[in-house]
């Protein structure tokens, strides 16, 4: 059986806060003596793969009740 | 191009263009065409979120704070990614109570509280005012940054007085704007819709407006972003710029952005007010849910490149709010300039246009009408006479909550940056997300929870980021930020009992929630719900049940006459013949209204007085109560048990349908296997018949036939003889047959060698297969293989598939060959012929009873002596290969290309001992 769509939902929700928070964001953060950090680069790349996740899922899934 | 009159002009015919706008759409809305029914518009409506302070603020924050100005977007990332749960149920609940404003739906939850909309009402008021400030500053800063440069446009600014003033002239069109096209309706929970097309249209602007700077200042002075960021990488001072150490705070500071943008966004009053009062259609939150972030993204894409070029070029004015303007005006561009201040302009008056409606409606309908319905005056006025009164008041307020926003940016306005306003605001507004987040999910939380909650959170806001913000403009005495109010050490505004390390907004949320929530959690534990907070707890966090959806919840009892009246005075004649859905109705009818009009009647009361007031007026010609808490539990209850009965009743249907299929599908065996039976008796009949026939006519040959020859009787005797054999050997097979397959076949399993037994089976066939002609062939590649088997019953098999093989190979030079090889953990005996072979499709019939390969070419005379085969050989060949383990199949035959039979046999371990 799939997982409802609610289900993939909230594993989307999770994973979003994962990837913008701290140990995460942490890895992708570069101190200055180390040149340029790649933290926004990180975030922006983070931020579209969500989108993209949240457009698949809205858009394929069925009409709920 | 840069002239005052220009810009001017430009400025101001972008408002007028506005007003066309809304016009427009609010005359499509009149035909029934509306242009905000799409996902899409109400995307780009949400997107009011991102105010002048996105525009020109979150340059500067990138410039001075590095990546942090991110998180302000990524909460409403989240936000929207949970709207498909969250803040569908907010607007389900605000459509089916016609709620108007945050501070109604706040006041709806707990009770239709009056004094708990007030509070927040003037929360909004106080914590949204700057926030607006902020807005018209950027215009007036914007305007005088684009007119002044290269000048600094500070220095112009403390010349001019107010008339001079760009921003207000601005916020005066906008509350002509607000007026035409905010109040056209008296119902507030009704749509705006020629507002919400404008806002759609500033939004789409002020995107285009960015992305064009960005991509002047990424691609034309620099080339593209790879030379960009390698020029910062090679200036030491910015090398920090993008990492978490610029941001205030660091970590924690970066999770407190993320929370204060996650919270604000859901609660901030213009963001209620376009995600959930005009919301259309709750279909629409799924498209917006992903399509807004990607505005988001958009619309921050070019933010960093920006704020770093600025900080690489010499722009000449060091202020980074400014560079989304001051880059192309150092680049001596005249066009972008002008496109960056409409831009500028769009975002702040689409927030200003926003704001101001939702926090006039808060003062209109939780503020005065309370108020004014106390007041023993107002219920004598005559008939529509009110409706009049509400909407005037809400253009008074409308016009006072922008000339305070004026006075604001006037007085205070220029000690902050813009992001600090902002930040401040956005704290103030997440005080109401306890009350209204877990007042959704928390049936338990009660009104005395929520008041004190929001108190605290207020006061602690209040103290922690207001009164500091009023001390660094020079208002206060600035020394209690250093050494605490009277003197206290524990008590310094930015860091609260001696909690040090945070970046002020961090601290204030934290320490705000922590008393907001706890308050409300844990007052509500020790509280009562009153009985009408019951139900409305009941409705709010039961919302998405879909029992609840056409239930009326009046018990108590009026007439229609008086409730047409309570209508007509407080809505007007129109609304109130809607309402009721009877334009004959009039003040004499004595007929008792039905539960349902007076549900109708006190959400028609809600949507232009709100719930707290329309409650208050029911009430007072309504006689009993509301339905109670026990009436809605209990249909939720049945909605929920029969909701149960439904799905177990489907579960079981299910079942049914399973098991019915299961059924039938045994049916259609037994059919299948009954005609199997019918076929194999009537084969079995034909076949001891014909032996039969043939034994009695000899023997009936040789009663009558006294005087036959003795040569031809003996012939005659040898036939008799030869049929019974041949009978008694079917007979023997059928009964194997009925042996096997009703399992009581008895072997005898043994340990054997079945090289040995395969010589033994070629030994006794080899004379009967050389007088037939057949040359057999065997190759036996090990010397011993060790199976398990009844060393009889595999004869019988071998011997079977050899005499098959002579059967079927080909007619002129018939070759049969035997091989026998290791394969894997076991032995594999193939039988192949040179005949025609069997087609695919037949390969596994021929292990069906009585079925025998049809032999075209011989069908007629050439016998050659071939015993005709019972069918039977085959199955009964299977059925012991399968009692012993192996497994017997037609393959294609590898050497000899005709017809290949194999079977295959475990090998006998060591330990498997002989039974």
């Amino acid at each position: 059986m799939n997982a409802s769509p609610q289900a993939r939902l909230v594993a989307l929700i999770g994973l979003a806060i994962l990837l913008f928070s701290p140990p995460l964001v942490l890895i992708f953060d570069r101190p200055p003596s180390a040149g340029l950090s790649w933290l926004p680069l990180y975030l922006f790349v983070a931020w579209t793969l969500v989108i993209a996740l949240a457009a698949w899922l809205m858009e394929h899934r069925q009409e709920d009740s | 191009m840069r002239t005052d009159p220009i810009v001017l002009t430009v400025a101001f015919g972008y408002l007028a263009l506005l007003f066309v706008i809304a016009a427009w759409g609010d005359r499509r809305a009149e035909q029934g065409r509306s242009i905000i029914g799409s996902p899409t518009v109400y995307t780009l409506s949400i997107a009011v979120y991102c105010t002048a302070w996105t525009f020109y603020g979150s340059v500067g924050r990138a410039a001075e704070f590095g990546p942090s100005f991110l998180m302000i977007y990524l909460g409403p990332t989240l936000a929207m990614l949970m709207a498909p749960m969250m803040i569908r149920k907010m607007v389900r609940i605000a459509s089916t109570q016609r709620i108007t404003s945050i501070a109604d739906f706040i006041s709806a939850r707990y009770g239709k509280s009056s004094s708990l909309g007030a509070l927040v009402a003037i929360i909004a008021l106080i914590g949204i005012t700057p926030y607006i400030a902020l807005q018209l500053k950027a215009i007036t800063l914007s305007h005088a940054v684009l007119v002044n440069y290269p000048d600094a446009a500070e220095f112009q600014l403390q010349e001019e007085s107010f008339w001079i003033d760009k921003s207000f002239w601005v916020a005066l069109v906008l509350a002509v704007f607000i007026i035409l096209f905010g109040t056209r309706h008296l119902d507030a929970s009704e749509r705006h819709e020629g507002m919400v097309a404008a806002i759609a249209f500033e939004s789409l602007i002020k995107l285009v407006a960015f992305l064009t700077v960005g991509v002047f200042v990424v691609f034309v002075l620099f080339n593209g972003p790879g030379d960009l960021f390698r020029q910062v990488a090679n200036t030491p001072e910015l090398v920090g710029a993008l990492s978490l150490e610029a941001v205030p705070g660091g970590a924690i500071g970066w999770v407190g952005t993320f929370v204060l943008a996650f919270l604000a966004f859901l609660t901030l009053p213009r963001q209620f007010q376009v995600l959930v009062v005009e919301n259309v259609d709750e279909r629409h939150l799924r498209r917006a849910s992903w399509l807004f972030p990607l505005y988001l993204v958009a619309i921050n894409l070019f933010v960093i490149p920006i704020a770093m070029a600025g900080l690489l070029l010499p722009v000449g004015n060091s202020d980074p709010d400014s560079f989304v303007l001051t880059l192309p005006l150092s680049a001596g561009i005249e066009g972008i300039p002008l496109l960056v201040f409409i831009g500028g302009l769009s975002a702040a008056t689409g927030m200003v246009i926003v704001e101001t409606i939702a926090l006039s409606t808060m003062v209109s309908n939780q503020l005065i009408m309370p108020l004014l319905l106390r007041s023993k005056r107002l219920h004598l006025s005559s008939q529509g006479e009110l409706a009049g009164w509400l909407l005037g008041i809400r253009r008074v307020a409308i016009v006072m909550i922008l000339l305070l926003g004026y006075l604001y940016h006037a007085l205070i306005g220029d000690s902050y940056s813009l992001v600090t306003i902002g930040l401040v605001s956005f704290v103030g507004a997440a005080q109401f997300a306890p009350a209204m987040l877990i007042g959704m999910y928390w049936r338990g939380a009660t009104r005395a929870g929520a008041t004190l909650g929001l108190l605290a959170g207020f006061v602690t806001w209040f103290y922690t980021l207001l009164l500091p913000g009023f001390a660094q403009s020079g208002w206060l005495d600035a020394t209690f930020l250093e050494q605490g109010l009277l003197g206290l050490e524990w008590l310094r505004p930015y860091a609260l009992f001696g909690l040090e390390g945070f970046d002020i907004y961090s601290h204030s949320l934290m320490w705000s929630l922590l008393l907001n929530i706890g308050l409300l959690v844990g007052i509500s534990l020790f509280t009562r719900q009153s009985p009408v907070e019951q139900t409305q707890a009941a409705l709010f966090t039961e919302a998405m049940n879909p029992g609840l959806q056409h239930t009326s919840l009046w018990r108590g009892q009026t007439t229609r006459g008086e409730l047409q009246s309570l209508l007509s005075r407080y809505l007007g004649a129109g609304a109130t013949a809607r309402i009721l859905a009877d334009p004959h109705a009039n003040p004499a009818d004595n007929a008792p209204a039905p539960p349902a009009l007076i549900a109708r009647a006190e959400q028609g009361l809600s949507g232009a007085l709100g719930s707290a007031s329309a409650r208050v007026l029911i009430n007072s010609v309504v006689r009993g109560e509301a339905l109670d808490l026990e009436s809605i539990l209990s249909i939720l209850d049945t909605t929920s048990q029969t909701l149960e009965y439904n799905r177990r009743l489907e579960q079981k249907s299910n079942e049914l349908a399973r098991i019915g299929e299961e059924l039938r599908a045994a049916n259609e065996r037994l059919r299948e296997l009954d005609r199997l039976k019918d076929e194999f008796v009537a084969m079995v009949s034909h076949e001891l018949r014909t032996p039969l026939t043939s034994i009695r006519a000899f023997a009936e040959i040789l009663r009558d036939g006294q005087d036959l020859p003795e040569e031809k009787r003996k012939h005659f005797l040898e036939v008799v003889v030869l049929e019974s054999q041949r009978l008694s050997r079917l007979i023997e097979e059928i009964l194997d047959l009925a042996r096997l397959e009703s399992g009581r076949l008895t072997l005898n399993p043994q340990r054997l060698d079945l090289v040995a037994l395969v010589r033994h089976s070629v030994d006794a066939v080899h004379r009967l297969q050389e007088d037939r002609g057949v040359k057999l062939e065997v190759d036996l590649e090990p010397d011993e293989a060790m199976v398990i088997g009844d060393p009889d019953r595999l004869e019988q098999v071998i011997i079977n598939l050899l005499d098959n093989g002579g059967k079927f190979a080909d007619d002129d030079t018939p070759r049969v060959r035997l091989h026998l090889a290791r394969h894997k953990q076991s032995f594999r005996l193939s039988v192949e012929d040179n005949g025609p072979g069997i087609a695919p499709d037949e390969r596994e019939r021929v292990f069906e009873k009585f079925h025998q390969i049809k032999r075209y070419s011989d069908a007629g005379s050439k016998a050659r002596g071939r015993p005709r085969g019972s069918g039977l050989g085959l199955p009964i060949s299977r059925g012991i290969v399968n009692h012993l383990g192996g497994r017997l199949w037609v393959d294609d035959a590898p050497t000899l290309k005709g017809a290949c039979l194999v079977m295959e046999l475990p090998e006998a371990t060591e330990e498997a001992a002989p039974a």
